[in-house]
C-alpha cells in the first residue's frame, strides 16, 4: 500500500518537473554573465582556464566555505566514531602480486596528484581532483600492507599550515590590493607555468589539505574494523 | 552530434537507468554498491560528451573510488543482507 | 534531451528508495543518487550545440563557441560536499548499529534507550 502511494506521488511530482524543464531549450546560448567570464577572464587574472579563474579568483570566498565544510566533515567523523579503548588494526596481507604492484605505482600516484592540482591553472584539474587521486593512492597501501601507518601528528601540521596558507594570501589581498583574495602578485605571460598570480599558490594549499583531510578520514574509517 | 554518438548516449543512458534500479532492488547490499559505482562511471562519460573536462575528472576520483570503499566499509561492520 | 529525462529519472529513482525502503544503508544509498542525478541536471542545462570546453589553450579559440563556465564551477563544489555529506551519514549508521544491534528503522523506533 505505501509502495503504491509512493509512486503515485513521485509520478505527479516528474510529471510537473518534466513539463517545467520542456520550456528551456537544450543546446543553446543564453548566459549573460558567462560571456562576460569568457571574455574577460585572461585579461583580468592571467589564468587560461576558466573555471579555475572562477572558483579561486571570482568567487574564491565560496571555495574558502567549502574546504570549511570538508574540514567539518572529517573531523565530526574522526569524533562520532571515536573509541577510548585503542584498538589496533588486524588485517592480512594482501598477496605477492598486489604488493609488489602497490610498491611500484604509490609514489607515481601521489606524482600525478601533484602534477594535477600545480598546473590548475592550464590544463583540467585543480586543488580537489589532485587531493582525491593523492588519497586514492595511500588507500592502495592501506589496502595492501599490514603494517602501514600514517602518522596523524603530520597530517594535522601539514592541513593546518595550508589553511593558515589560504587566509593569509587571502589577508594580504586586503592589505595591498582593493579586496579580500585580490590579485597581488604579476599576472605574467598566460599559458606559461609561473603566471596568474596567486592562483597556483591557493590551488597548491588547497590540493594538500584536501588530500590530507581524506587521508585522516579513510584512516579513521579503516581503523574500526576488528 | 554526428550519429554515432547519438546512438552511443542513448545506449549509455539505458545502461544508467538499469544500473540505478538494479542498486534500489537488490537485496545483497554489495550488489547495490557496485551499482551506485556504475552510475558514477556513466556520469563521468557523460560529462566529458557535455565539454565539461573538470567535472568529469572529480566525479571519476571521488565518485568512483572514494564513495565506494566507505560504503563497503560500512557494509563490513554492520549487515550485508536486507533485514 | 535525452540527458535531461535521465536525470529526472534518476532523482526519482533516488527519491523512491527514501521512500519506501526499510534498510537505513539502502537510504543512504538513495540519497547519494539523488546528488548524482542532481548533478548531471545542472550540467546539461549549459550545454551549447557544437561548442568546446572552456579552456583557452591556443590563441585562435574564440569565446563565442565556448559552454557556459558557470555551471560547472557549482558542480565541481556540490559533488565535494556530497561526498562529506555521504562519510558523515555512514558514520552514524555505524554507532546506530553498535547500539542496537539492527539496521531497521522500524525496530529502532520502538526501542528506548
Amino acid at each position: 500500500m505505501r509502495k503504491v502511494i509512493a509512486v503515485l506521488l513521485l509520478g505527479i511530482v516528474g510529471y510537473y518537473i518534466f513539463s517545467s524543464f520542456l520550456e528551456i531549450p537544450f543546446g543553446e546560448n543564453r548566459a549573460t554573465i558567462g560571456d562576460y567570464y569568457l571574455e574577460n577572464s585572461v585579461e583580468q587574472t592571467g589564468s587560461v582556464n576558466t573555471i579555475t579563474s572562477i572558483i579561486v579568483s571570482y568567487r574564491g570566498f565560496d571555495t574558502l566555505g567549502e574546504v570549511t565544510v570538508l574540514f567539518l566533515a572529517s573531523t565530526g567523523l574522526a569524533a562520532i566514531l571515536f573509541d577510548n579503548r585503542g584498538r589496533k588494526r588486524r588485517r592480512q596481507h594482501a598477496s605477492l602480486i598486489v604488493r609488489i604492484g602497490a610498491h611500484l605505482i604509490y609514489p607515481l600516484i601521489i606524482l600525478l596528484g601533484a602534477y594535477v592540482f600545480i598546473h590548475g591553472h592550464l590544463t583540467p584539474g585543480g586543488g580537489f581532483q589532485g587531493g582525491a587521486i593523492m588519497a586514492t593512492g595511500v588507500l592502495l597501501m592501506f589496502m595492501s600492507y599490514r603494517s602501514f601507518e600514517v602518522n596523524h601528528k603530520w597530517l594535522t601540521y601539514l592541513e593546518s599550515f595550508a589553511g593558515i596558507t589560504f587566509v593569509t594570501i587571502g589577508l594580504s589581498g586586503l592589505i595591498w590590493g582593493d579586496s579580500f583574495l585580490a590579485n597581488v602578485l604579476p599576472l605574467g605571460v598566460p599559458n606559461e607555468l609561473f603566471s596568474a598570480g596567486i592562483i597556483p599558490i591557493i590551488y597548491i594549499a588547497v590540493g594538500i589539505k584536501v588530500g590530507a583531510e581524506l587521508t585522516g578520514l579513510l584512516d579513521n574509517l579503516l581503523k574500526t574494523i576488528k | 552530434m554526428t550519429d554515432a554518438l547519438t546512438i552511443m548516449v542513448y545506449v549509455l543512458a539505458v545502461i544508467l537507468i538499469i544500473a540505478a534500479l538494479f542498486a534500489v532492488k537488490q537485496k545483497d547490499l554489495l550488489l547495490a554498491v557496485i551499482g551506485t559505482s556504475a552510475i558514477s562511471v556513466v556520469l563521468s562519460i557523460f560529462f566529458y560528451i557535455l565539454q565539461a573536462p573538470d567535472v568529469a575528472l572529480t566525479e571519476a576520483a571521488i565518485g568512483v573510488a572514494l564513495s565506494t570503499i566507505i560504503f563497503v566499509i560500512t557494509i563490513k561492520k554492520t549487515e550485508r543482507h536486507e533485514e | 534531451m535525452v540527458f535531461y529525462v535521465a536525470g529526472i529519472l534518476l532523482v526519482l529513482i533516488g527519491m523512491y528508495a527514501v521512500l519506501t525502503k526499510k534498510n537505513i544503508i539502502k537510504i543512504v544509498i538513495g540519497l547519494s543518487i539523488i546528488d548524482s542525478g542532481i548533478n548531471l541536471l545542472l550540467i546539461a542545462i549549459g550545454y551549447v550545440k557544437d561548442a568546446t570546453a572552456p579552456i583557452f589553450s591556443n590563441e585562435t579559440l574564440k569565446a563565442a563557441d565556448m559552454v557556459d563556465p558557470v555551471p560547472q564551477a557549482l558542480v565541481l563544489t556540490a559533488i565535494v560536499i556530497g561526498f562529506g555529506v555521504t562519510a558523515v551519514a555512514l558514520a552514524l549508521v555505524i554507532r546506530l548499529y553498535d547500539n542496537h544491534k539492527t539496521l531497521n528503522i522500524n525496530k529502532i523506533r520502538k526501542l528506548k534507550w
